[in-house]
């Protein structure tokens, strides 16, 4: 009997206010909407990181036969020069951090890669093998090391200039992360909307039937059964807004990276609808917790003695 | 049932006191009508029963309760030992005259088989058996407070509290409703009337405690509305 009559409240009570408890439903799914899109996006970059920063290498380019550089004022590298750079690379704490073996490309190896690759043959007919620069590939554990190498082979003699393609990648990240504040930002600014409109809500309900709520405070209500109906009008309406944002957020990430973006552009590993679904529970318990908070403070000044 | 020791009720700090040294005991089954002019304080003596409001000094104690020590957690179980009738009737628009009564009871968790039980009971015991699927607006005032007996009535509570019940009804209906409440007194259940009704209070020959100023002027057993001014 209780359960059903309270069914039955909160029905009556959505149904009275309808225009409210879709406001609030809408203001939900947007709101949580940017914030699983945040989420998202941060699960996205975290997979780009992983995807790329494993490429990446660290290129220790060796002095070439005419260089005007202050560091290669000696000449060209010599074959002990080189010894005792592969040492510093192999051996001791710096050997540690680093993907053994080192993959050496000499100047007529760098010169042969630029002939296949330049089919105008501009350069391959300007240049020689002698103006290619030998060069140390190394890969690292952990790409986010690449300071600690750079540091210890700098300055050794015979070494051009070491380069790290991470540089390349932290403008795009940077864009990503900004991207991801972003939404974030966003997300809190509509939580916040959110939050003031269920409130409101609940406190329009809880008056539009204060008549109600004055006859069950005189015969005896406890302020559970009094409050109840209320709370879950909003829970309800927040509930709705969060399963509709995890449906609209599952149907981008399948049509749109799943299906589109992965098949234009396949180099990387792309979030799944499955990532969706994991974030899904948090985003219902935000919504859940976001109209709690509403009733909170709400209820206590509306229906209480 | 109901015992005000020294109780002074002040709404505002420095306002004149709505209540001042009332001591006044009801005992169970008693019937008793609360009068005196607007404002000197007979609907802040039955808030205080019901503890809407708090006295400023002074102790109240109703059905074995001391409502100073009452956590406010428990005040329902006190309400669900009061009815309360008042002078706009309170009934809710949109429910059926049955729907009205049964909402007393399911709001504080009654079973089924009970609430179909005792409201068709107590609204027969009102007179308004056969009237059950009315709305509100389709019956006179006198019916619509009668139903505001029966919703007050219907958990059977050792008190009934009336806030000027026949305020809004003409003489002729209101002589129809004291007898209902006087019939529900003879059950057992103590009485308690606010009123400006004379001729009400001159008929019934009851109990009358008068207030005036928020002061206990007259408590008097089988009482007329103003000896003095006769
Ligand atoms: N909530 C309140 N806040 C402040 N003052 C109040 C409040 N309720 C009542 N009063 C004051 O207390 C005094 C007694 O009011 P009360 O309502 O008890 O009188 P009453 O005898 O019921 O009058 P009436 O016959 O007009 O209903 C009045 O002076 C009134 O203005
Ligand atoms: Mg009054």
């Amino acid at each position: 009997m209780r359960l059903t009559f309270i069914a039955s409240e909160v029905w009556q009570g959505l149904r009275r206010n309808i225009s409210m408890a879709l406001a609030v439903v809408i203001v939900t799914f947007v709101s949580l909407g940017f914030l699983g899109s945040a989420a998202l996006l941060q699960m996205q970059v975290a997979n780009l990181k992983s995807n790329w920063l494993s490429k990446v290498e660290v290129s220790v380019f060796l002095c070439p036969e005419a260089s005007n550089r202050a560091n290669c004022a000696s000449g060209p590298v010599t074959t002990a020069q080189q010894d005792a750079i592969q040492q510093v690379l192999t051996t001791g704490a710096v050997g540690d951090l680093v993907k053994q073996p080192i993959y050496y490309e000499s100047k007529e190896e760098a010169y042969d890669y630029l002939v296949a690759h330049d089919k105008d043959g501009y350069f391959s007919q300007s240049l020689t093998a002698d103006d290619m620069q030998p060069v140390l590939r190394v890969k690292l554990k952990d790409p986010e090391q690449f300071q600690v190498v750079a540091d210890a082979t700098q300055n050794l003699e015979g070494v051009d200039v070491v380069v790290d393609q991470r540089d390349i990648f932290k403008t795009l990240f940077l864009v990503l992360n900004r991207a991801t504040l972003i939404a974030a930002v966003l997300a809190a600014v509509m939580l916040l909307a959110a939050v003031m409109l269920i409130t409101t809500t609940i406190r329009l309900s809880a008056l539009s039937r204060r008549r109600e709520t004055t006859i069950m405070r005189m015969v005896g209500s406890s302020k559970t059964m009094i409050q109840l109906p209320f709370m879950l009008e909003g829970a309800i309406a927040a509930t709705l807004g969060a399963v509709l944002s995890i449906v609209g957020l599952w149907l981008t990430v399948h049509y749109l990276v799943e299906d589109w973006l992965a098949s234009q552009f396949k180099t990387v590993d792309y979030i799944s609808a499955s990532d969706v679904l994991s974030v899904a529970p948090l985003m219902v318990l935000i919504a859940v917790g976001l109209s709690a908070i509403a009733s909170l403070v709400t209820l206590g000044k509306y229906t209480s003695a | 049932m109901i015992r005000f020791e020294y109780v002074t009720k002040i709404y505002m700090r420095g306002a004149r006191p709505a209540l001042e040294d009332v001591d006044v005991t009801l005992e169970r089954g008693d019937f008793a009508f609360l009068v005196g002019a607007s404002g000197s304080g007979k609907s802040t003596f039955l808030k205080l029963v019901l503890r809407e409001e708090r006295p400023t000094s002074g102790h109240i104690h109703v059905a074995g309760r001391d409502l100073g020590r009452l956590a406010s957690w428990r005040v329902p179980t006190l309400r669900r030992e009061i009815g309360a009738v008042f002078q706009d009737f309170r009934l809710l628009p949109n429910k059926t005259v049955y729907e009205n009564v049964a909402f007393a009871l399911q709001v504080i968790g009654k079973g089924k088989r009970q609430i179909e039980n005792t409201v068709p009971e107590t609204l027969d015991l009102v007179g308004l058996g056969g009237k059950e699927k009315r709305m509100p607006h389709e019956l006179s005032g006198g019916e619509q407070q009668r139903v505001a007996i029966a919703r007050a009535f219907v958990n059977h509570p050792p008190i009934l509290l009336c806030d000027e019940p026949t305020g809004n009804l003409d003489p002729a209906t209101s002589v129809g409703i004291m007898r209902l409440l006087d019939r529900i007194n003879r059950t057992g259940t103590t009485v308690l009337m606010a009123t400006h009704d004379e001729n009400i209070v001159d008929q019934m020959r009851k109990r009358v405690i008068e207030l005036r100023d928020g002061r206990v002027v007259r408590d008097q057993v089988q009482g007329v509305y103003g000896l003095e001014t006769v």
